[in-house]
């Protein structure tokens, strides 16, 4: 095709090259995550570190939950381990996105594709694409670190794979776009992590992955419930644990629905702050 | 087809910032195939200048027509036919250097083949080194390449040589000079006065958000300005200036009233660097014929 003219130009991006280079956007993001040491320790190890560190503290003082009769309780490794998920989940979409969107709005990455005909629709297809692979691949390895190094018995049923499925795509998608819209308030790439890191790591201590929601005090369990991570935590714990520990939840229940309501506000959220602050530089008038 | 129009129109554009003008009614026009140099000192508002018709800044008021398009309206088929090389960019370059122009080549319907464009800009040997792992002037050479392997119509350069030696700088030139004849518009903005004049074929000063001159590289300034200077050193020591067309006439009558060669003898053309530094600071050099001055050594 020439380019004699305006006419042979696309006056904007078709959906299918949009799709196309997004999809290209997914493998180059995706690439770089796993190039960028910070990124893969804080964001992609974490939480098996976190989880190795409490079967290794607290393994041998017994297991969680256990009746009064001895029967019923289950590992330190296999209570911490729904929270775990959530946690990756936390860090691979909040975490992961709004340290690194706010460093290529700082170092002139976004500026100089904001100088090319890569649609930002694209560029936001890589972005969720890159934290849809990457926490997939870190709920699985968690999985299998889980099932083959920690001997954690995994459910069976179908059912609790398919809730599986759907709280951790739903979570992860709304945490991505989360990272996405927090990205706008750090000053700069460099005080990124200064901002972003102490939100993340206050909501996972009150949200019930490093320390059990049931021993929160309320008003603590009621703050958190504002919150993403504590419903994904919940939604976790509804598949890996047994049904008996349903009456541990504040409510008495896991609240699968309550979970879906919570995160699909919080994806809104995300989605519109996402698109009322995401610009390729920052507006000068 | 309106292929007479200029590839890049400017009336009257003004950028403030508060009551700070940064611009300040600038107009030129860029006509198709041509290389047109913006020159001035750091914080003239060519950047300011240069940002807004690559679409990053907004305008205050002013007419703006990039390839026909005003820049605040430019869409995705608009950003195709520019290539836009930034004055800095310090990105963690965790990519390859052939990694990073293959994935840019796929932004474009029409790239340039991803070694050619290495090729161009003297990379080879680190065409699949980390961008990260470059020293500061290679880095450069892919910002350059990241620019052109979109095969833009019009080419920003943005202070593209900063950090090159010299080889590196004359390389480059022999790419601008490819790309020109490939028909390619350029904008070029540079410190080095030497790359204006090899690369240039228009260029505009600025200066505290307004064009000062603008003309043909080797008439800016003014036929004046270019009068060739006489320096020499007289009887009591003292050093001499004397502006003349016809210095040689000058010279024979120094060395007829001396009876002897007179000493620290020089013929100066002057270069657009002295041109250049003449209309920035607001002191032309004196066009009356063969005025002598007397200079403080």
């Amino acid at each position: 095709m020439s380019t004699a003219g305006t006419a042979t130009t696309p006056a904007r991006g078709s959906l299918g090259r949009i799709l196309r280079l997004g999809a290209t956007r997914v493998g180059y993001e995706t690439r770089v995550y796993f190039r960028t040491p910070d990124s893969v320790f804080f964001t992609f190890l974490f939480p098996f570190i976190m989880l190795g560190i409490f079967t290794a503290a607290f393994g041998a003082a017994g297991n969680i939950g256990t009746a009064p009769d001895g029967s019923g309780g289950i590992s330190v490794g296999a209570y911490y381990l729904p929270g775990m998920l959530a946690a990756g989940m936390l860090l691979s979409g909040v975490q992961n996105l709004s340290v690194d969107i706010a460093g290529e709005k700082s170092d002139g990455t976004l500026k100089r594709l904001g100088g090319t005909p890569l649609s930002p629709l694209s560029y936001f297809m890589g972005k969720i694409g890159q934290v849809l692979v990457t926490g997939i691949l870190q709920a699985g390895l968690l999985l299998l670190v889980a099932r083959f190094l920690l001997d954690i018995e995994l459910p069976s049923e179908p059912e609790k794979w398919l809730t599986f499925a759907w709280v951790f795509l739903f979570g992860v998608i709304t945490c991505a776009f989360l990272g996405i819209a927090l990205s706008a308030l750090p000053r700069s790439g460099k005080s990124a992590t200064a901002v972003v890191i102490p939100i993340v790591l206050v909501l996972q201590f009150i949200s019930g992955v490093y320390l059990q929601f049931y021993v929160l005090p309320e008003w603590m369990q009621n703050i958190a419930s504002l919150f993403p991570l504590k419903w994904m935590a919940q939604g976790m714990r509804a598949v890996f644990l047994p049904e008996g520990f349903a009456s541990l939840e504040p409510s008495g229940s896991f609240d699968l629905p309550l979970v879906a309501l919570n995160l699909a506000v919080w994806l809104g959220v995300g989605l519109v702050l996402s698109r009322l602050t995401f610009r390729w530089i920052r507006r000068d008038s | 087809m309106t292929s007479l129009a200029p590839v890049v129109r400017v009336r009257d554009l003004r950028k403030s910032y508060g009551s700070v003008d940064a611009v300040s009614g600038v107009s030129f026009d860029i006509h198709a195939g041509e290389t047109f140099a913006l020159l001035g000192p750091n914080g003239a508002g060519k950047s300011t200048t240069i940002e807004v018709l690559e679409g990053y800044r907004d305008r205050t008021s002013g007419e703006v027509s990039v390839l026909g398009v005003d820049p605040r309206r430019g869409g995705l088929g608009w950003k195709a036919r520019l290539g836009i090389v930034l004055q800095s960019a310090a990105e963690s370059g965790n990519v390859t250097v052939t990694e990073q122009l293959t994935h840019f080549a796929g932004f474009y319907q029409n790239p340039r083949r991803v070694g050619e464009v290495i090729e161009a800009v003297g990379l080879q040997s680190k065409a699949k080194t980390r961008i990260g792992k470059l020293s500061g002037g290679q880095r450069r050479r892919v910002d350059v390449a990241l620019g052109i392997i979109g095969r833009p119509e019009l080419l920003f350069l943005d202070e593209p040589t900063t950090g090159f030696d010299p080889e590196a700088r004359h390389q480059f030139w022999d790419l601008v000079r490819r790309l020109k004849a490939e028909g390619t518009t350029i904008l070029l903005t540079t410190h080095y006065l030497d790359e204006a004049a090899q690369l240039g074929d228009r260029a505009g000063v600025i200066n505290e958000g307004r064009l000062i001159d603008i003309g043909a590289i080797d008439e800016i300034g003014g036929a004046e300005a270019r009068v060739p200077l006489v320096r020499w050193r007289d009887e009591a020591g003292v050093l001499r200036e004397a502006r003349s067309h016809e210095p040689a006439r000058i010279v024979a009558g120094l060395v007829a009233s001396l009876g002897r060669e007179p000493g620290d003898l020089e013929i100066i053309r002057p270069s657009l660097e002295d041109v250049y530094l003449g209309l920035v600071r607001g002191a032309r050099p004196d066009p009356e014929n063969s005025r002598e001055t007397e200079v403080r050594a």
